[in-house]
């Protein structure tokens, strides 16, 4: 089947049950979307589907239609998205395992709420667990990006 | 030059050891490389080294010629080295003290960063294991005639007499054939359900238990015997704990040609050399440990399970690398667990003072256990038994700290703070009691009763920090909690209200002395790490053991702190300490005494059992 992910498109030959998180880490090698859970409780799966945050290892691939995009997909090292950029500004990242599920989460947060309350954040961030508990910075840093959103808005 | 390793020659991250082994270590490293560099450029120049000096990454003479670091690094590399360097003063450290950036950040921040579940390697296979859930007990046979046939499916191999790996092209397609594969496990001889656990907990509070007694200071037997009646009984229990990373245990290994490659987020490569060789019969210079980043280790990636099975699976399939990644499920029941613990108080409270103090605590041996599965065994009493227990810094008249030990059935092991986990509740939480019972500001009785200045300047802080004392909103209420661990004070005080639906978390303030603060930031992200650990533990953490099996299996059972019930965290670093010490473990001991201590004071609910959420709600 065809996958487009990251604007490129991908054949796969899986079957349609597996979750599109191990079709995009064991058949695509994309391995920025991260195993936690499988049941949908940690969020260290997060990709956006058409630009809505999903759990990647919950959703069989057979039911994706339209873009994925992954962590990778967002912004590279050398070009880091705003949410990226905060999050390297407010040093969130201890183990970093959650972080791209984190970061793919608030991206989308910002994406339709570019000024979200402490409420907005904590109802779109309580899906992403983090083990290091590194909540106080990332709620600091989706406001760093936030702030910086709506100045390129302005 | 000869700098020695850690004990027993081991390389670990544990113990909040990692930045007082490495202190003077690096800075002697740093400080003979600027030596090289210095003779380096002496022999270019043809000029006494006396006459040069050293400034941001180069060389400079006597008349001002700059030469950076990096012409001379070839010639540095050559050179013969000194013997004894002599270290920068601290008035003059322009880096120790300073927050610097984190050279992993922008690869965790843009899913660049390889963790041991990232590896690849070229034709990989994708496993996964079942073991036997009764942890400890053999399989005894099984039927894997349904999974065989199972997309994907490459090999189904035996592991050892524990279980059974699942090899197949995808990890996902592992996973489906494994659930299918039928499984008669052997049972285990120790209790099989969590009374059992607490049962035996109660049954080693006898001599024949004992296990330490490194504190007893005047006659307790005595005062307690004269208050009679009045004395104060409390009991308080702790349960077991997973470690929960958010990354699954997981490993790689490859067998070719007589050499065995093994890569792993883990914490001790050393003892993954060591039980790699044990269990594959490699001898150890022919094998390589790969350390990649970790998803998490707080004392769980010290255990060498998960890099155990990998080489069993790589040995019987030559050749071919094989990726063994662990369920949730699968981990999650398959731990080393924070031991389950009791502790029995007797305390004696004579105007604001308190006169007598009885401690005695009950639990598993971590030392014992742990050990015991890399082939050492620890002699003498395991004193995380009582680890913040017997070795605090009240001075109480009469005073005394017993340790007992509950013989080893689930294995049990090193969860973030060890023993203080545990008992940092227990003591302090009793503390609280007393200093109610004496009718004393809680902060004013533990200043009353503690000399050493590092110690008394923490609480200090910690109230200025918190505004102490000050009038508190309708349905708030503040505790305080004391705790050193691993040589560090760490006092917090916590801000909760009372709402209508359960217990909100406002603030942590906390003060803590590591000494000398080389990293101010970093040290901040570890208390903040420290203490939301600590209060997730206390809030709801709980592993329970019934029909001989771990009860929890996931995240919907065994839930974390999350981002809506995640306090601000207010910090303040001190170096009054005499010397440096670790800062991963501290923070995580006072967060539970200090939010049931808060609890008490908004609701009037003592809560002596973890997790809370037994007896309270949150929000």
């Amino acid at each position: 089947m065809q996958l487009n992910v990251n604007g490129k498109q991908h054949e796969v030959d899986v079957e349609e049950t597996m979750p599109l998180l191990w079709v995009l880490r064991d058949e695509l090698a994309i391995t920025g979307p991260k195993f936690g859970c499988g049941i949908a409780m940690c969020g260290a799966c997060t990709v956006h589907i058409n630009g809505m945050p999903a759990r990647s290892c919950s959703i069989p691939v057979g039911q994706v239609s339209g873009q994925v995009t992954t962590i990778e997909g967002l912004g590279t090292p050398y070009a880091m998205h705003v949410v990226q950029a905060a999050w390297v500004e407010h040093q969130v990242a201890q183990c970093g395992y959650c972080q791209p599920g984190q970061i793919m989460s608030a991206a989308a947060l910002l994406q339709v709420n570019p000024n979200p309350d402490d409420e907005a954040i904590d109802r779109a961030l309580s899906a992403n667990l983090c083990r290091c508990g590194t909540y106080p910075r990332i709620r600091a840093a989706v406001k760093t990006a936030a702030a910086k959103i709506r100045e390129s808005n302005l | 030059m000869h700098v020695p390793a850690k004990f027993l020659g081991t390389q670990i991250t544990g113990g909040s050891s990692s930045t007082i082994d490495a202190f003077e270590k690096m800075r002697i490293a740093g400080a003979t490389a600027r030596e090289a560099l210095l003779l380096a450029a002496a022999a270019k120049l043809k000029v006494d080294k006396n006459t040069l000096r050293t400034e941001n990454g180069a060389v400079i003479t006597r008349d001002g010629q700059r030469i950076p670091y990096t012409e001379l690094a070839t010639l540095a590399a050559s050179v013969s080295l000194p013997d004894d360097v002599s270290l920068k003063p601290r008035s003059e450290w322009k880096q120790i003290g300073r927050s610097i950036p984190k050279l992993d950040m922008v690869e965790k921040c843009t899913g660049t960063a390889t963790f041991g579940m990232d590896v690849i390697q070229p034709d990989m296979l994708y496993a996964t294991i079942k073991v036997n859930p009764h942890l400890g007990a053999k399989l005894n046979s099984f039927n894997a005639a349904n999974a065989t046939a199972m997309p994907g499916v490459k090999h189904i191999l035996p592991l050892g007499e524990v279980g059974v790996a699942v090899v197949a092209s995808n990890t996902w397609y592992a996973f489906k054939a494994a659930e299918v594969i039928e499984f008669d496990w052997a049972k285990t001889a120790y209790a099989q359900t969590t009374e059992g656990l607490f049962e035996s907990a109660i049954a080693a509070f006898k001599e024949s238990h004992q296990d330490s007694q490194n504190r007893n200071d005047g006659d307790v037997d005595f005062v307690i015997g004269q208050a009679g009646d009045a004395t104060i009984n409390r009991e308080y229990r702790a349960p077991m704990l997973a470690h929960a990373t958010m990354e699954p245990m997981n490993s790689t290994a490859l067998l070719k040609n007589g050499q065995l490659d093994i890569w792993a987020g883990n914490q001790s490569p050393t003892f993954a050399l060591a039980e790699a060789a044990k269990v594959s019969g490699i001898s150890e210079e022919n094998i390589r440990v790969h350390t990649t980043y970790l998803g998490g280790g707080f004392g769980r990636r010290a255990e060498m399970d998960f890099i155990v099975y990998a080489v069993m699976v790589a040995i019987q399939l030559e050749g071919t690398p094989v990726k063994v990644t662990w369920t949730r499920e699968e981990d999650m029941t398959h731990d080393n667990y924070r031991p389950f613990a009791i502790a029995r108080f007797q305390g004696v409270v004579s105007g604001s003072n308190i006169s007598a103090l009885d401690v005695k605590i009950s639990s598993p041996s971590v030392m014992e256990s742990q050990m015991g599965r890399v082939g050492l065994s620890i002699p003498g009493p395991d004193t995380t038994i009582v680890q913040a227990a017997w070795d605090q810094a009240y001075m109480i008249e009469n005073y005394r700290v017993t340790g007992y030990r509950v013989p080893i059935g689930i294995p049990v092991s090193s969860w973030r703070s060890v023993g203080a986990s545990q008992n940092g509740f227990f003591c302090e939480s009793m503390m609280d009691e007393l200093a109610h019972e004496a009718n004393v500001d809680p902060i004013d009785i533990r200043l009353a009763l503690i000399s050493h200045s590092p110690t008394r300047k923490v609480l200090e802080a910690v109230a200025e920090l918190a505004n102490w004392g000050r009038m508190l909103p309708e349905n708030h209420g503040m505790g305080i909690a004391l705790v050193t661990s691993f040589g560090v004070p760490v006092a917090q005080v916590i801000e909760v209200e009372k709402t209508q639906n359960g217990i909100k978390i406002h603030n942590v303030y906390v003060a803590a002395d590591v000494g000398i603060a080389i990293d101010p930031s970093n040290i901040e992200a570890q208390l903040i790490s420290g203490i939301n650990f600590g209060l997730a533990a206390a809030m709801m953490g709980e592993i329970t053991l019934k029909d001989g099996k771990v009860e929890q299996t996931n995240f919907h059972n065994f839930d974390s702190i999350r981002m809506h019930q995640a306090p601000a965290i207010h910090c303040k670093i001190l170096e009054n300490g005499e010397r440096i010490r670790g800062i991963g473990e501290p923070g995580t001991p006072p967060a539970a005494p200090a939010l049931a201590n808060a609890i008490y004071a908004a609701t009037g609910v003592r809560l002596r059992e973890m997790p809370f959420k037994k007896q309270i709600q949150f929000v």
